[in-house]
């Protein structure tokens, strides 16, 4: 609550002092009673009823105070918080962010904080409030009459007892309710999902008996948990009514003693019927903080992780290698690296050797979790390596400044993504200052350029959320075109091209190469038409380099290479450009030996 | 407005259902306010009993105060079978919108769904149900009981002392009025507040959905400020709506204590004056304090129902939603297909004025496999949605034996065709019933043989608890090529005459994409098959290959005689596959 001291004081204070205005309301009745009815003097009545509205206003102003106090250190303290969590979540590395997941960092950052705010109003306004009535409510009746505010010691545990019982009850339950809706949710959303199967196979009457089974579930859930929790205001009105008829026995026997006057017996009921009212917003008050206080925790969980930190590794004296000219200098190095995902079993890399030199194109070819993505993820630090290094221009990337590291990569994501704005406006995303000219150089490039020039206001096209209007295959050109704004040393393709049809393909690729040779550019695929040019080609398998080299090398000695082409291909046409590069280079059979590289090289 | 009142007579409607069970709340309801109003008189009763030392008439005082609890009791009983009856009513409202809004979703046409959000479906069926629940009982508890409260406050004021009671009634509307007048401010705020709120969501969806790309592209501080701006205006908002909605309870308060110093000084001079005694004072504190709660409770209950009825209508929508055009009533069984497919003349469009698919014909005999191929979105997947009747044609025909598939019912067309899509979808539940997901009464033996038959029999073996290995939503605990080979056990086990086929762009990895590759061989033998091909040796095996462009067939052939033509086959195959 940094920063909101002084509200955080005066709010309750305040709310105190309404409070103590209200508790005094009941003794002031006791006087019109037994001094100014008593004895018939109507100028007591008068001014005693003057006194009353007096204490009204002066309650209100502490109250109007309290409020505003309250308000504001809420409303303060949830934008703090919210801000605070925002920028933490920007430092967080890939690992955290995989760990925590996208969705409850939204959740977290909104309905949480949301729920945070609401239990912060409340619990200034009446955290203090209710104990106090209760209590001071309790102390007056012992002012009043010791004797029978005993009554009050008795009734306020017990209805204590069956307010903490009903909660205890259930609070749980309910939780069993929400479990039942999160089923009829999941029902929902995969009958629309799976609708076209559904159809296919005819099971329409099946879904809906398996959704009604579950609404039926739900609502039993929902009336047995209402049966319970239904029991609290009929059960605390029975008991405060039942201790009213009690006081007023205790306060009869008094009265006939002479040891009270009529008007304190009613001042007792008084305060006694104010114990009620404050019991049950106590209540609600208890639920509110207790949620209010499980979502505190689920944010202060994201904010205790910490975030990725500038750069890891010393200056390390950079290796032998500085020592070249830099066009010979070998531009990215892995040098036997590994990386095993936070919380997995296997390492998702395992030893990867691979030197790339500066304008060179890399393919990196393997099925689907072979590490593909994981390999070209370690280029602009996304995730650190946890053997081996990195090196690139003969620096570990760890000694890189982040923000200069990440400058150099243009990265394009396997998921198309794009942002709310117009088509410039993402584009720069890539550089800030990029000329119009530049925009339009990188969407001629990317392809894009002939479907952006078609839509009606071309350019600055207003890009719906997450790019809803746009096909596919246009995103991700859109994505290409934003990484090539920031003339990025190294190009990332990150399975890039799998929405593009074969030939646009194509054409990017060739507008890649001349749009400037010195870009070093990684092209992850699962298709050996999309590598086939490149310089050098990794070949993945469960995250072991399986081959390293061209094309046709692989093509001549590297059987995992040869099977994925197969399986696109044919048998007949792998056995068919074998035949063909092996008669267009005879040197290239020796060259078989380029299969698993990795294992050749390991000992040096 | 009018559409308001349609919800609320409709809703009304709905409850008609309920009659008895609203007829019980609505009498334990006027039961317990009866008794609530009752009991201050037997307190004012019991006072007037205590005058003073010596002076109290015990044996009067406690079948007085005998009665007191009785009533206390009875009271909390209504108020709970109340309470039950209204749960009740409410929550078997609520599942039976719910059942009704699902089993429409079953039957809405295709292009509705897929014009519609999924998502927004999702919180129609959930949360709007839930808020028109929550709105609906509290209306039930509160609004009953705080009309009947405040008549019978009323009634019982007037008949204890006349000018206490128009005192009360001319001050108390004061709060009234006072409360409406800032709850019609707030709501500006409130609204202000979630529209700040829901700006502010999407920028977090946006950024944080995309926080790798984000950091990847270093637009970490940007996305900060942008963040920042919409926080202070929310905190702005947030602190306004806080502030002046918690004025309510204070102001009201303060009325409610003016009415109550009212009725003290004019009730204690009419107790000197002789007309009422000490108990009816108390009596009449007690009721001033009771009347002007409910006035308060209306208040909120009537924004409450505000909202409940807008969440009724966005389900009654959904409910509403018109279904696909049920079967002809004259609809033939399409019985054990021969498997002759003929598209004549077909037209599709998705919006009236821009056609999409034009003038498609395709003859397909019996046992024929028909690879479809062309650049993304040339109309494969309509195609697809045509054959299946998921969309119905707006132009020409589709006859499958030589009957036109719209004269036939949608069940038995759509039982011959197996239909394995790019998208696999899975079901949650266990291995075995997304197998037998087609024919849920197949033996064991029929669902291993399925399995064994889509090569991913050994693979279940495998799993912990083999067929019964729970699939979780969307089958994520199964690789896409796993997923793959499940759904084609799923219509092995079926056994259609007629095959759909949609190859994944994308291959999985390479040993099971040579299963999945197998496993479709395996599936097509004998059978009528149209495949969405990508890899060329499909194309290469297929009977006739459909080129298609635009939503037309350009080209139809063999892979050889297409390559002879040179068309844009030839085109596509240089691009996509040659040397």
């Amino acid at each position: 609550m940094r920063g909101y001291g002084k509200e955080c004081v005066f709010g309750p204070l305040f709310k105190l002092l309404e409070v103590t205005f209200e508790l005094l309301v009941p003794l002031v009745v006791a006087r019109i009673v037994d001094e100014g009815i008593a004895q018939g003097n109507t100028g007591e009545v008068l001014g005693l009823g003057a006194l009353l509205v007096a204490f009204g206003a002066a309650g209100l102003a502490s109250a109007v105070t309290a409020q505003y106090f309250a308000a504001k250190a809420a409303a303060g303290f949830a934008a703090a918080m919210r801000h605070d969590l925002f920028a933490h979540v920007q430092r967080l590395s890939f690992s955290d962010l995989d760990a925590i997941g996208a969705s409850t960092i939204i959740t977290r950052l909104t309905s949480d904080v949301n729920q945070i705010q609401t239990g912060v109003n409340l619990a200034l306004r009446l955290v203090l409030r209710s104990p106090f009535v209760v209590f001071g409510a309790m102390i007056m009746a012992f002012v009043v009459d010791a004797r029978a505010a005993l009554v009050f010691a008795v009734t306020i545990p017990v209805l204590a007892v069956v307010v903490a019982v009903i909660m205890l009850i259930s609070v749980p339950l309910y939780r069993g309710v929400q479990n039942r809706l999160d089923r009829i949710t999941t029902l929902t959303r995969e009958s629309l999902a799976g609708v076209r199967v559904i159809r296919a196979f005819r099971r329409e009457r099946a879904e809906r008996e398996a959704f009604e089974e579950a609404t039926d579930s739900l609502t039993r859930a929902q009336l047995f948990v209402g049966r319970i929790s239904a029991l609290m205001n009929p059960l605390t009105y029975a008991i405060v009514n039942i201790g009213i008829a009690v006081l007023i026995w205790t306060g009869a026997v008094r009265v006939d003693a002479g040891l009270l006057t009529q008007g304190a017996v009613i001042a007792l009921v008084n305060y006694f019927s104010q114990i009620l009212v404050e019991l049950v917003k106590m209540a609600n008050l208890v639920i509110t903080v207790t949620k209010a206080l499980a979502c505190n925790r689920r944010v202060k969980q994201i904010l205790a992780v910490e975030p990725q930190p500038n750069t890891t590794a010393g200056t390390v004296s950079a290796p032998a290698a500085e020592k070249l000219p830099a066009t010979e200098r070998p531009f990215i190095e892995f040098d036997h690296v590994s990386l095993t995902y936070r919380g997995a079993q296997a390492p998702a890399l395992e030893d990867i050797c691979l030197t790339v030199r500066r304008g060179q194109t890399i393919g990196v070819i393997g099925g689907t979790g072979s590490g593909k993505s994981s390999l070209v993820n370690l280029i602009p630090r996304f995730y650190e390596a946890s053997q081996g290094t990195l090196l690139v221009e003969g620096t570990p990337v760890g000694a890189w400044p982040l923000a200069e590291l990440r400058t150099l990569t243009g990265m394009v994501p396997q998921r198309a993504m794009l942002f709310n704005g117009t088509i410039a406006e993402n584009l720069r995303w890539g550089n800030a200052s990029a000329s119009s000219t530049d925009l339009k150089r990188a969407l001629e490039v990317a392809q894009a350029l002939d479907f952006v020039e078609k839509l009606p206001e071309g350019i600055n096209a207003p890009i719906a959320q997450g790019g809803s209007n746009l096909s596919g295959g246009q995103r991700q050109r859109l994505t290409i075109a934003r990484a090539l704004v920031r003339r990025p040393r190294i190009l990332v393709l990150d399975d890039s091209a799998s929405a593009l049809d074969y030939a646009t393909d194509v054409r990017l690729r060739r507008a890649l190469r001349e749009l400037d040779p010195s870009m070093t550019v990684f092209i992850v695929s699962q298709r050996t038409a999309s590598v086939r040019f490149a310089d050098q080609i990794v070949v993945l398998e469960d995250g072991r380099m399986a081959g390293l080299g061209t094309h046709d090398e692989l093509l001549a000695g590297c059987p995992v290479y040869q099977e994925i082409y197969a399986s696109q291909f044919g048998q007949d046409a792998l056995e068919k450009s074998q035949a063909d590069s092996r008669a267009a280079d005879p040197a290239n059979t020796a060259a078989a030996g380029a299969a698993l590289p990795a294992t050749g090289r390991k000992g040096a | 407005m009018a559409q308001q009142q349609s919800t609320v007579r409709r809703l009304l409607g709905l409850l008609g259902a309920h009659r008895a069970l609203i007829a019980c709340s609505l009498i334990c309801a006027a039961g317990s306010v009866v008794c609530t109003l009752y009991l201050p008189v037997l307190i004012g009763n019991a006072t007037d009993l205590i005058v003073g030392a010596g002076n109290v008439g015990f044996v009067e005082l406690y079948g007085i105060l005998a009665r007191m609890a009785a009533v206390a009791l009875v009271t909390a009983l209504l108020q709970w079978v109340m309470n039950l009856a209204n749960n009740r009513i409410a929550y078997v409202l609520a599942r039976d919108l719910r059942n009704r809004a699902f089993a429409n979703l079953e039957r809405l046409p295709l292009r509705t769904l897929d014009d519609r959000p999924s998502g927004d479906t999702v919180s129609r069926m959930v949360a709007d149900v839930d808020q028109m629940t929550d709105g609906l009982l509290m209306a039930f508890t509160q609004f009953f009981t705080g009309v009947m409260t405040i008549l019978g406050t009323l009634v019982l004021m007037f008949a204890t002392n006349v000018p206490i009671a128009v005192a009360v009634v001319a001050l108390t509307p004061l709060s009234f009025i006072l409360a409406r007048f800032i709850a019609r401010r707030t709501f500006v705020m409130f609204r202000r507040q979630s529209e700040t709120r829901g700006e502010l969501t999407g920028l977090v969806n946006e950024l944080v959905g995309g926080e790798k790309v984000v950091q990847a592209f270093g637009r970490e501080d940007e996305g900060i400020a942008a963040f920042d701006e919409i926080n202070a205006r929310l905190q702005d908002t947030s602190l306004k709506a806080a502030f002046f909605s918690s004025l309510v309870n204070p102001s009201t308060r303060f009325i409610n204590a003016s009415v109550y110093a009212a009725v003290a000084v004019i009730g204690g001079l009419a107790v000197i004056g002789g007309s009422i005694t000490v108990g009816g004072l108390t009596c009449m504190l007690n009721y001033a304090n009771q009347y002007a709660k409910p006035f308060n409770e209306i208040t909120g209950v009537v924004s409450e129902l505000q909202n409940s009825l807008a969440c009724a209508a966005r389900i009654f929508e959904l409910i509403d939603e018109k279904p696909e055009a049920p079967d002809a009533a004259d609809a033939r069984v399409l019985a054990e297909p021969q498997g002759a497919v003929a598209l004549e003349h077909a037209a599709f469009s998705y919006v009236p004025s821009r056609p999409f698919i034009e003038d498609l014909n395709v003859r397909v005999e019996p046992g024929q496999r028909i690879a479809l191929v062309g650049p993304t979105g040339c109309g494969k997947t309509t195609v697809i949605n045509l054959l299946m009747r998921f969309y119905d044609v707006t132009g020409g025909s589709i006859a499958v034996d030589g009957t036109d598939i719209r004269s036939l019912t949608r069940t038995s067309l759509r039982a011959g065709w197996g239909m394995v899509l790019q998208d696999t979808w899975l079901k949650s539940g266990t291995v075995r019933e997304n197998i037998a997901f087609g024919r849920p009464n197949a033996t064991d033996e029929e669902v291993e043989a399925a399995a064994k038959a889509a090569f991913i029999h050994s693979f279940i073996m495998r799993l912990p608890q083999g067929y019964d290995t729970p699939v979780t939503e969307n089958g994520e605990n199964f690789s896409a090529g796993q997923r793959q080979l499940l759904c084609i056990a799923r219509v092995m086990l079926a056994r259609p005459p007629m095959l759909i086929l949609d190859e994944a762009t994308s291959s999985i990895d390479t040993r099971t994409e040579l299963l999945v590759q197998q496993a479709f061989q395996r599936l097509m033998e004998g059978r009528t098959s149209f495949i969405v091909a990508h890899r060329l040796s499909t194309i290469q095996n297929a009977d006739r290959i459909l080129v298609m462009r635009d939503g037309r067939v350009i080209e139809q052939g063999t892979h050889d005689e297409l390559l002879e033509r040179g068309g844009f086959y030839t085109e596509l195959y240089n691009a996509q596959f040659a040397q």
